[in-house]
């Protein structure tokens, strides 16, 4: 009997874990075996070849100075706009929550950049930014601050990175706030009555009861978001174009490296550098889930 | 600390518009120290004078005096108050200790005093060894104390109770409700216990306050209102099994049912209800009294023999049969279809018109 169903499950499965494989697996396996190639050419006459397998690719890699670039760019852009943007949208959500009345507009107006094309908003953020004609230092001249120089050919690399950063947060704000939304949903409104009869300052109810009774909602968005960015790529794109910065690659990410050389497919082994590059940010999510997972274990209430 | 209500009206008004009083002008004292029990049916406004007095939900109008204060517009936090929820509201994600920390870590109590008093408070409620615990691992009996711990560990002025008790089995209701009971007398806190079982407020209560769809119906000490109940809802709500109604008429200073005299009055003639307890009838062993019936069934337990008595009716649709339970004394060996003789105990009967209010 157990046995029969255990064979029914594997068939009613059977359908998703084929797409899976086609989908997934293989091409999670097909770049792993594509980065250990040697000097593999796969335009070559006659079908693709190589003349063996190493681990050169990686060497080559981690030996340019650009990869590494990469690495500090998606790095920085992943711990700061990660836990900079959970805030903001906590408390936006948090507010939204305690205006129903306004809820709904608001809602609409967060959630505009999630289904709007981020190329198209990368140039007006881009726009924003401009030194000259921007809104963002039309604002900064009216507390006095000198304009700043965020995305021209001069522009320095943090100021490049900072306008990166608003964009990054700016834009995964919507997705945020509508999950922390509905999560504020589920919590039960008798546990703020409670709060309110034990005295608690509304800052304490933010801290000690809607951030803990959010805890699941706060490690999903905080796993997701992290994978997020770690994979930036459209945002520089959509801020900088091709260039990848104000200055050449000066805004460079792991998954803009990878795209750099899939380009350049037609050279030998750049297909096999892309992998290699490919597989390590695969390797630095996994390790990133894992540790949130974790440390998170003890602090989510589930 | 006395508690005052003064017109107190709170009206909730629907999607479409229309509006429930839940609360329709209630003026209440309820004295330092006692312990209330606010009974009446479900839906009644019992939660809803609750909260209000709590300072969760607002009056639409009238006033709330703790003692000379007045504290109809102070929010909830400011009022010292200790609530318990029907349903506990213990925070799940905190443990035993610190759901019962929380209010005093907000009222900014010294650290090592507040860990003291929540030991306290916990070994007064008998928690001592599960403060450590998670609500979700606590039995129903438990979180219910844990709420109590953690509204009285704030030392509050008043103590406000929601049915408690409604989510526990008998024994441990019993239980709770003598833990109650003795934490109120050691603490003298003014408490309100707010409960649909006539049972639990009339054993609990110090007075109770008996309420239907917003309006007080009476205040008193629980024997006295059972004793002499304001109108015929509040005699049905009080005593188990229910207090029989019938139709009746008085005729020349006596009181009839079914033609045959019950008792005299001094109420001019005219049709009334009458209402006569379960316990207030007497076997007439002398067979002298006017007021017989066969009996149509007989059930004994213990001491107590419960007669069952089905009243005849002109109708033969079994919906309007009206029948009365009289309980005498199981010594009597009263079989079903023996003719019995009753004599109406006249401190057990009470009349009422037609609208349900006293006479007399
Ligand atoms: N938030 C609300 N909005 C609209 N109507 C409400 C609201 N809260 C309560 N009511 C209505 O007010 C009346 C009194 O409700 P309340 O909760 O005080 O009853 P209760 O006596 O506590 O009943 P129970 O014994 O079932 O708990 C009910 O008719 C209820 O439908
Ligand atoms: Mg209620």
């Amino acid at each position: 009997m157990e046995k029969r169903n255990n064979l029914k499950a594997w068939l009613y499965l059977a359908p998703l874990l084929i797409l899976m494989g086609i989908f997934i697996f293989y091409p999670l396996i097909n770049a792993f075996y594509i980065s250990i190639l040697e000097e593999y050419r796969p335009l070559a006459p006659g079908g693709a070849t190589a003349t063996g397998y190493t681990l050169s690719n990686f060497a080559r890699i981690l030996n340019d100075e650009l990869f590494w670039q990469a690495i500090k760019n998606t790095f920085v852009v992943a711990f700061i706009s990660v836990p900079i943007s959970i805030l903001i949208s906590l408390v936006i959500a948090v507010s939204l929550n305690s205006i129903p009345k306004l809820k709904a507009l608001y809602q609409t107006v967060f959630f505009l950049p999630y289904v709007t094309n981020a190329i198209a908003i990368g140039m007006a953020f881009a726009f924003m930014f401009h030194k000259d004609y921007g809104l963002i230092n039309l604002m900064l001249s009216w507390l006095g601050i000198d304009p700043v120089n965020w995305v021209g050919n001069v522009a320095t690399w943090w100021a490049q990175m900072g306008a990166l950063l608003v964009y990054t947060i700016w834009g995964g704000l919507a997705f945020k706030i509508l999950v922390f939304t509905s999560g504020l949903q589920n919590i039960d409104k008798q546990y703020y009555d409670a709060a309110k009869i034990d005295s608690a300052s509304k800052w304490t109810v933010f801290r000690r009861i809607t951030v803990p009774l959010l805890s699941p909602f706060i490690l999903y968005i905080s796993i997701t978001s992290m994978i997020g960015a770690l994979k930036a790529y459209r945002t520089v794109i959509g801020l900088f174009g091709e260039r990848l910065g104000a200055q050449q690659n000066s805004m460079i990410t792991i998954v803009a490296y990878v795209y750099k050389y899939r380009s350049a497919y037609q050279d030998v082994s750049a297909i096999s550098y892309a992998a290699s590059a490919a597989i390590i940010l695969f390797f630095i999510t996994v390790v990133f889930s894992l540790i949130q997972g974790v440390v998170s274990r003890k602090r989510v209430h589930y | 600390m006395e508690i005052k209500m003064e017109n107190l009206t709170k009206v909730f008004v629907a999607k479409d518009k229309s509006e429930v009083r839940a609360v329709d002008n209630v003026s209440l004292t309820i004295p330092s120290g006692k312990l209330i029990g606010l009974l009446g049916p479900s839906g009644c406004g019992k939660s809803t004078t609750l909260y209000l007095l709590a300072g969760l939900l607002r009056q639409n109008d009238g006033k709330i005096y703790f003692e000379e204060d007045e504290v109809s517009n102070t929010p909830p936090e400011k009022r010292g108050i200790g609530l318990v929820f029907q349903n506990y509201a213990l925070y799940p994600h905190m443990t035993v200790r610190e759901n019962i920390l929380f209010p005093l870590q907000n009222l900014k109590v010294e650290a090592e005093l507040a860990k003291q008093k929540t030991v306290e408070m916990a070994r007064l409620v008998g928690l001592e060894s599960m403060l450590d615990r998670k609500p979700k691992e606590l039995s129903g009996g438990q979180q219910q104390r844990v709420a109590i711990a953690r509204a009285l560990v704030k030392t509050p002025r008043v103590l406000l109770l929601d049915e408690p008790l409604s989510n526990l089995d008998a024994r441990l209701r019993l239980q709770t409700r003598e833990e109650i009971k003795r934490i109120q007398r050691e603490t003298q806190i003014t408490t309100v216990f707010v409960t649909h079982d006539q049972e639990e407020a009339m054993s609990i209560s110090d007075e109770i306050v008996v309420m239907k769809d917003g309006v007080i119906q009476q205040m008193g000490a629980p024997q006295d209102v059972y004793d002499d109940p304001s109108n015929l809802f509040v005699a049905k709500f009080l005593g188990n099994p229910q207090i029989n109604v019938f139709d009746g008429v008085i005729k020349g200073k006596k009181i009839y049912i079914n033609d045959m005299v019950v008792g005299k009055s001094k109420l001019p003639d005219g049709e009334v209800l009458i209402g006569i307890r379960p316990e207030g009838f007497i076997v007439d062993q002398e067979k002298k009294s006017p007021f017989k019936f066969n009996i149509d069934l007989v059930s004994t337990i213990g001491r107590d023999t419960t007669l069952i008595v089905d009243l005849p009716s002109e109708s033969d649709n079994i919906l309007d049969k009206k029948s009365f339970k009289a309980i005498v004394d199981a010594m009597l060996r009263i079989q079903s279809g023996d003719e019995i003789h009753f004599i109406v105990r006249p401190e057990k009967m009470f009349l009422f018109n037609m609208e349900g209010e006293r006479l007399e």
